[in-house]
């Protein structure tokens, strides 16, 4: 700082330490418990010194909550959400900014209405969507009196229900979340800013739309990508409300849902060490890519939110 | 706005923008769409009998005291939930702005748990706060002389859903504050301590006028957090109990519709909720074109 406070710069190393005191607790705590046999994990106040039970808790804890399938769910849901979302909003703000047609700003204002929109707030109909995905088609088949017409052709009487359900399957899980104005906007004002030198160059050199996409934006956009990457997982990973509603099966369900399980109720044995290594296993993919991509996840939450 | 060298192609940026309009479409506009009408409906719970009702479910909700409940639960929980995540976020940035060494292990030590899923922070702090396992609860007990029994204290399981949800959100809070710190230029700070200004009076007077537009941006999405994203905290802690305390207005939605299968009021809620966020939406970017005015 400016001057000399030595008071002040103790104090503000206490205060630090204790903040993170506070934020790193209950974590330190889990991995305690973790450790420790049934009988210490409920005894009060639990001892703070591990034990040795470490593997035996991640053991019981991955057969009893079939972590492994719901791991392997969780992953595919994350990885489809983050790549669809970071696909599909990147070809939209790649159209949105280097080409002119007639209903560029219909597409724009449809696309950006939605720009703060959460899945929570519109569960009910978009489940229904969900599972059925030909619903809005039902209506039109029915106006166009296409039944009578498959009648005629079958040559008995045929009534056609319009019928594709995404319940219980990964394309469930993943398609509704993948509509994503934010990363839209996000590509759209990085692309804004690359020089028009480039995109002229390009074409002067003979390149077509695509090869200038691939050859020139991509690599460009690679800090976008990887800041994105990071955000999107760790929202893909720990979404709940939306699997928890589209999956019945217990087989497609994700690990963060499938954890409720393990919490011991009131007349269960107080396992506490099982839930926490449960807990400790669940948590783990998001955090590390957090840690591990440290310098894209603040560029990333920054200006994605901003 | 559109670059002033752009490409040619009568099909090509249709294909381009597909994928994101079909997706918007079936997912945002049909589900609003389906949403208002279903707000207006009255139906059994089997589907079978649907009546057109206009705004009779708007009414019912606001005259049912359960759903002004909600609403009044859901402002004290967001509102604590705000305050504490965003209070405690802004004094440890304000820490780890002073501080020189160890920045790097510093920062990785306090923004891991934005990672950690809501639900899961549920789980923890279920664990810490149990009434007779939980090491905090025993805390409280002892110390403070509380008879801290969040299965049947409704204050209690208020209390135990906003420490959970608090928790995670010190890190995004505090990653956003050390951030508009950090951009605060140097030389207003030096220039203000020549002039005899004390740290605490620097802090005042010039960071926090700066960080203004940051704590606004922060705070709003942090009601947005407590609102929706909190979902998974009071599924796994309390399921909206004891007795409706902890029944914020997304719980109830899905309670409504999924398990009392009301899928009228259920949608209306929805509604509700939509229209909310959209007022937020508006009244953020209304300050963010007026934001630009203040900055140096």
């Amino acid at each position: 700082m400016v001057e000399k406070t030595p008071i002040l710069d103790t104090l503000t190393y206490v205060f630090l330490m204790l903040g993170i005191g506070i934020v790193c607790f209950p974590i330190l705590y889990a991995i305690i418990a973790a450790t420790l046999p049934l009988d210490q994990v409920s005894r009060v106040p639990m001892p703070m010194i591990p034990g040795n039970q470490f593997w035996v808790n991640i053991q019981a804890a991955w057969a009893r909550g079939n972590l492994g399938t719901q791991l392997f769910n969780s992953f595919i849901m994350a990885g489809g959400i983050t790549a669809g979302k970071i696909v599909v909003s990147m070809l939209g703000a790649y159209s949105i900014v280097y080409f002119d047609y007639r209903f560029r700003t219909v597409a724009f204002v449809t696309v950006f209405c939605t720009l703060m929109l959460p899945v929570e707030v519109r569960i009910l109909p978009t489940y229904e969507m969900a599972s059925n995905l030909l619903g809005p088609v039902q209506p039109l088949w029915n106006f166009l009196h296409l039944n009578a017409l498959a009648s005629w052709i079958a040559g008995h009487h045929v009534k056609v229900t319009l019928e594709l359900s995404l319940l219980d399957s990964y394309a469930g899980l993943i398609l509704p979340l993948v509509a994503s104005a934010t990363c839209t906007f996000l590509f759209r004002q990085f692309f804004l800013t690359i020089p028009e030198e480039l995109c002229e160059a390009a074409k002067m050199d003979g390149a077509s739309a695509m090869t200038f996409f691939r050859k020139i934006l991509l690599p460009l956009s690679k800090t976008n990508i990887a800041a994105l990457v990071v955000i999107e997982f760790v929202y893909g990973w720990n979404q709940y409300l939306w699997p928890l509603l589209i999956t019945t099966n217990p087989k497609m369900t994700t690990a963060v849902i499938g954890l409720q399980n393990l919490i011991p109720q009131a007349d269960d044995l107080p396992e506490w060490n099982v839930a926490m290594a449960a807990a400790l296993i669940v948590m783990l993919p998001p955090v590390l890519v957090v840690l591990f991509m440290q310098r894209w996840f603040v560029k990333g939450l920054v200006e994605r939110d901003k | 706005m559109i670059k002033r060298s752009i490409f040619k192609s009568k099909l090509l940026p249709y294909l381009l923008i597909g994928p994101q309009i079909l997706v918007t479409a079936a997912f945002f506009y049909w589900p609003a769409a389906q949403g208002v009408v279903q707000s207006m409906m009255r139906s059994d719970p089997f589907g079978l009998h649907n009546r057109f009702i206009w705004f009779d479910n708007f009414s019912a909700l606001f005259s049912d005291p359960l759903y002004l409940k909600s609403i009044a639960i859901t402002l004290t929980f967001s509102g604590a939930t705000a305050l504490t995540s965003i209070s405690l976020g802004l004094f440890i940035a304000a820490m780890a702005n002073r501080v020189f060494k160890a920045k790097t292990a510093i920062r990785t030590l306090l923004i891991w748990p934005y990672a950690v899923a809501p639900a899961i922070s549920g789980i923890l702090w279920l664990f810490l706060l149990h009434p007779s396992y939980g090491i905090i609860a025993l805390a409280i007990k002892r110390w403070l002389g509380v008879n801290w029994n969040p299965v049947l204290n409704g204050n209690d399981a208020l209390a135990m859903v906003v420490m959970a949800s608090a928790w995670k959100e010190i890190s995004y809070n505090f990653v956003f504050f050390l951030a508009g710190m950090q951009s605060i230029p140097h030389s207003l700070i030096e220039a203000a301590a020549m002039d005899g200004a004390s740290p605490f009076r620097r802090f005042w007077a010039i960071t926090m006028p700066l960080l203004s537009p940051t704590l606004f941006f922060v705070t709003v999405m942090n009601i947005i957090y407590s609102f929706f994203d909190t979902f998974g905290v009071i599924h796994t802690v309390t399921q909206g109990g004891p007795g409706g305390a902890t029944n914020i207005l997304v719980y109830k939605v899905y309670q409504d519709g999924f398990i009392g299968l009301n899928l009228g009021s259920s949608a209306a809620q929805s509604i509700v909720l939509m229209t909310l966020i959209i007022i937020i939406t508006v009244l953020q970017f209304k300050y963010v074109e007026k934001k630009v005015h203040y900055t140096i």
